[in-house]
């Protein structure tokens, strides 16, 4: 919290000199080592970490790859082919790469729906849940960006199918198309310039992240209570006790990285883009990687293109104002039986809504696309802002020291009054 | 503890389900039969034998319409590859003949293949291709094995996580070599030039003749001499040419995971022992 004053304390010399000019070992020891977290986080509350750890193995391997690429349109693809079979380990860095991308998105969407299920978005970390979600759109454009580097088939014709969008906006859809591209289609302008801004946007991630962390620390973990911290009692040191249970299960998600890395390189991609990009030739079924799917679903559940493009950003500008839609005084869904329901159906129906992003735009698909897109909007817009006002929720612990200890061992160790805490449930 | 544990076993379900939904393509309702392979699983090793008998179908056979365009012949000789000794490569290389220059005088020259160079295109272009081939372009074979894969559907998509399949390519190669029919049905109208074949993923109907017949070829190293051992072999090397690394990564993955689980497994009896005066 910003509240906890510095226990830092420099015993040699240069530490001291150093702390009085630039306090930064202090910053780093209040923030990563005496920083107090909820004592009962659970294993979901580790792919934050995780998070981070992904960023820095995205940025290291991207700089080493981007110094054998070429982002040329006659000559990406055999770039790749080129680190792929004759750089030193250019088939590791590429493979933990691609792979790391659907790592990253395995690990933000649980991070997203943890958030979801403990109410981790409501007042007061409102803008630290914000930032997560322009944190989350970034990570998209430059997922996307990337992919289409290698310039094969699917980086080709998702790159169009996509840019092509922004046409369906009034009056200047057509001229946006054009000045994103840098031309009149895909070509090499736009492989330039998708390739320069892959390379940037990450850094803007990382900017963002350190404004996450920021507003996290200024107001504090939630945890899976979703009461707040009141008392010493409440918290431990992030270290030993969140360092090591973050490392472990960092360890943990790092095996079924290298699962995928090592056995099932190729099984998150698509065939298709081993083929060189060829304008003339359009593939099959052009589909995007398997963390854009849901989105693609609803992109293609409206038949009318704007309306499409709209309702589809329209599903992540929801996420915006999720503080204010829910309109809940209790955070965690362990308190809230009806919403924990609800929510596990959101889960199965952003699944759902994945799995027919992947299908053909046809027949039953397409009726099914559009019953499951609406009931998503219908989640944030309707049932939110309605649980609040009927739904039952159950009674709070008082503290988090009295829900892991039980009530009567926390009576010696709270330093509240017990009428102090009382119905917390109505206060939030 | 134990709703924590339900709560994680649904987060798994969660990331399984949010992995796997965007590998169920509906690319074509092609049938691929599942073949044995010696490079399948986490021990998968490539047969140095096959890949030297599929090497020799390549360059009898496919190289005649075929190119290899991204492997060199130095590959040849690499570890994890077909093995074949430095002279001998050096011997394959110097069969053909490479156009190199310009020379001193400005004047462009043929000479015969060296180590680094890659193999020649049996073309000077794709439009020669095409008029030579009844309009269709043979593909490139350099990443063939990788860039075709039939729809798996759910739930197999999801056992292939845990059984490590990656073989869809090489799968489908020995499916369409091996799937030339002669019995056409008669609801089915042959367009000129194309021929029948049940496993093509485009279609029943194919430019490419039946490239493999009984005793085409002549191995010296006494394998069956039938069409079903060339598209084995054949696509085998194919799969070697568009993963010539699958030996280094899948060995240097076992080592990582042996890491990676030990590591795992002291990290969690740290945490155990650093909570247990904890309640949490």
């Amino acid at each position: 919290m910003s509240g906890h004053t510095s226990s830092y304390d420099p015993q040699n010399g240069a530490m001291k000199w150093l702390d009085k000019r630039l306090p930064l070992p202090r910053l780093v020891h209040d923030s990563f080592v005496s920083y107090p977290v909820p004592r009962n986080l659970n294993y979901a509350y580790t792919f934050g970490g995780m998070l981070s750890i992904m960023l820095v193995i995205q940025i290291i391997t991207g700089v080493v790859l981007a110094m054998h690429y070429v982002a040329s349109a006659d000559l990406a693809f055999n770039s790749v082919e080129h680190i792929m079979r004759d750089v030193n380990y250019g088939w590791l860095l590429r493979y933990v790469h691609t792979n790391g991308a659907s790592m990253f998105f395995i690990a933000v969407y649980v991070h997203i729906f943890r958030g979801l299920y403990y109410g981790s978005y409501k007042e007061p970390r409102e803008v630290l849940w914000i930032l997560g979600v322009v944190i989350f759109l970034l990570m998209m454009a430059t997922a996307f960006m990337g992919y289409v580097l290698p310039w094969g088939q699917m980086s080709f014709w998702g790159a169009t199918v996509i840019t092509n969008l922004f046409s369906a906006i009034p009056l200047f859809g057509e001229s946006i198309v054009t000045w994103l591209w840098g031309g009149f289609s895909v070509d090499q302008p736009t492989l330039n310039r998708f390739f320069s801004l892959h390379y940037l946007l990450p850094f803007m991630i990382a900017g963002v992240v350190i404004l996450h962390v920021w507003a996290l620390h200024v107001t504090g973990q939630t945890n899976p209570t979703g009461v707040e911290v009141k008392q010493k009692s409440d918290t431990l040191p992030f270290t030993p006790y969140a360092t090591i249970k973050d490392a472990f299960a960092l360890v943990v998600f790092f095996v079924v990285y290298s699962w995928f890395v090592f056995y099932l390189p190729n099984y998150l991609g698509h065939a298709d883009n081993y083929i060189p990009a060829n304008p003339l030739v359009t593939p099959a079924h052009i589909v995007p990687e398997w963390y854009f799917l849901p989105f693609y679903a609803i992109l293609r559940a409206v038949p009318d293109k704007l309306g499409g493009v709209v309702l589809m950003f329209g599903s992540i500008a929801v996420l915006f104002v999720l503080p204010w839609l829910d309109t809940s005084k209790v955070r965690s869904a362990s308190f809230r039986p009806t919403y924990r329901v609800f929510f596990w159906v959101f889960v199965v129906v952003a699944i759902v809504l994945g799995w027919l992003g992947s299908k053909p735009a046809e027949g039953g698909y397409v009726i099914a696309s559009r019953i499951f897109t609406a009931y998503y909007f219908a989640h944030f817009l309707i049932l939110l802002p309605l649980l609040g006002i009927f739904e039952k929720t159950k009674p709070l612990p008082n503290s988090i020291t009295e829900s892991v200890l039980g009530d009567s061992d926390s009576k010696g160790g709270s330093a509240m009054p017990s009428g102090a805490a009382a119905s917390p449930e109505t206060k939030g | 503890m134990t709703t924590f544990l339900t709560k994680t076993v649904a987060t798994a379900t969660l990331i399984i389900g949010m992995a796997f939904s965007g590998t169920a393509i509906a690319a074509s309702e092609l049938h691929v039969e599942e073949q044995d392979w010696s490079f399948s699983g986490p021990f998968g090793k490539f047969d140095q034998a096959q890949l030297q008998r599929g090497f020799q179908i390549y360059t009898e056979n496919c190289a005649a319409c075929h190119s290899l365009s991204l492997v060199a012949f130095r590959n040849l000789m690499e570890p994890g590859g077909p093995g074949f000794s430095e002279a001998e490569v050096r011997a394959i290389a110097a069969e053909v003949s490479i156009l190199d220059g310009p020379d001193g005088d400005g004047e462009m020259y043929d000479r015969p293949g060296r180590l680094a160079d890659r193999f020649p295109s049996p073309w000077a272009n794709e439009e020669q291709a095409r008029a030579s081939n009844n309009g269709a372009y043979p593909p490139d074979f350099s990443l063939l094995a990788k860039a075709r894969a039939a729809t798996r559907g759910f739930p197999t998509f999801v056992f292939d996580i845990f059984t490590q399949y990656q073989e869809s390519g090489p799968d489908y190669i020995y499916g369409l070599l091996t799937g030339y029919s002669e019995d056409v049905p008669d609801d089915v109208q042959m367009l000129d030039g194309l021929h029948y074949n049940t496993h093509f993923m485009s279609g029943v109907q194919i430019a490419m003749a039946a490239p493999l017949s009984d005793d085409q070829h002549e191995y010296s190293d006494g394998s069956p001499q039938t069409v079903d051992q060339y598209a084995r072999d054949v696509s085998a090397f194919m799969m070697w040419a568009a993963e010539p690394h699958l030996m280094d990564r899948k060995a240097m993955g076992f080592r990582v995971l042996i890491f990676l689980l030990i590591f795992a497994g002291l990290l969690y009896l740290t945490k155990r022992k650093v909570f247990a005066s904890v309640k949490h």
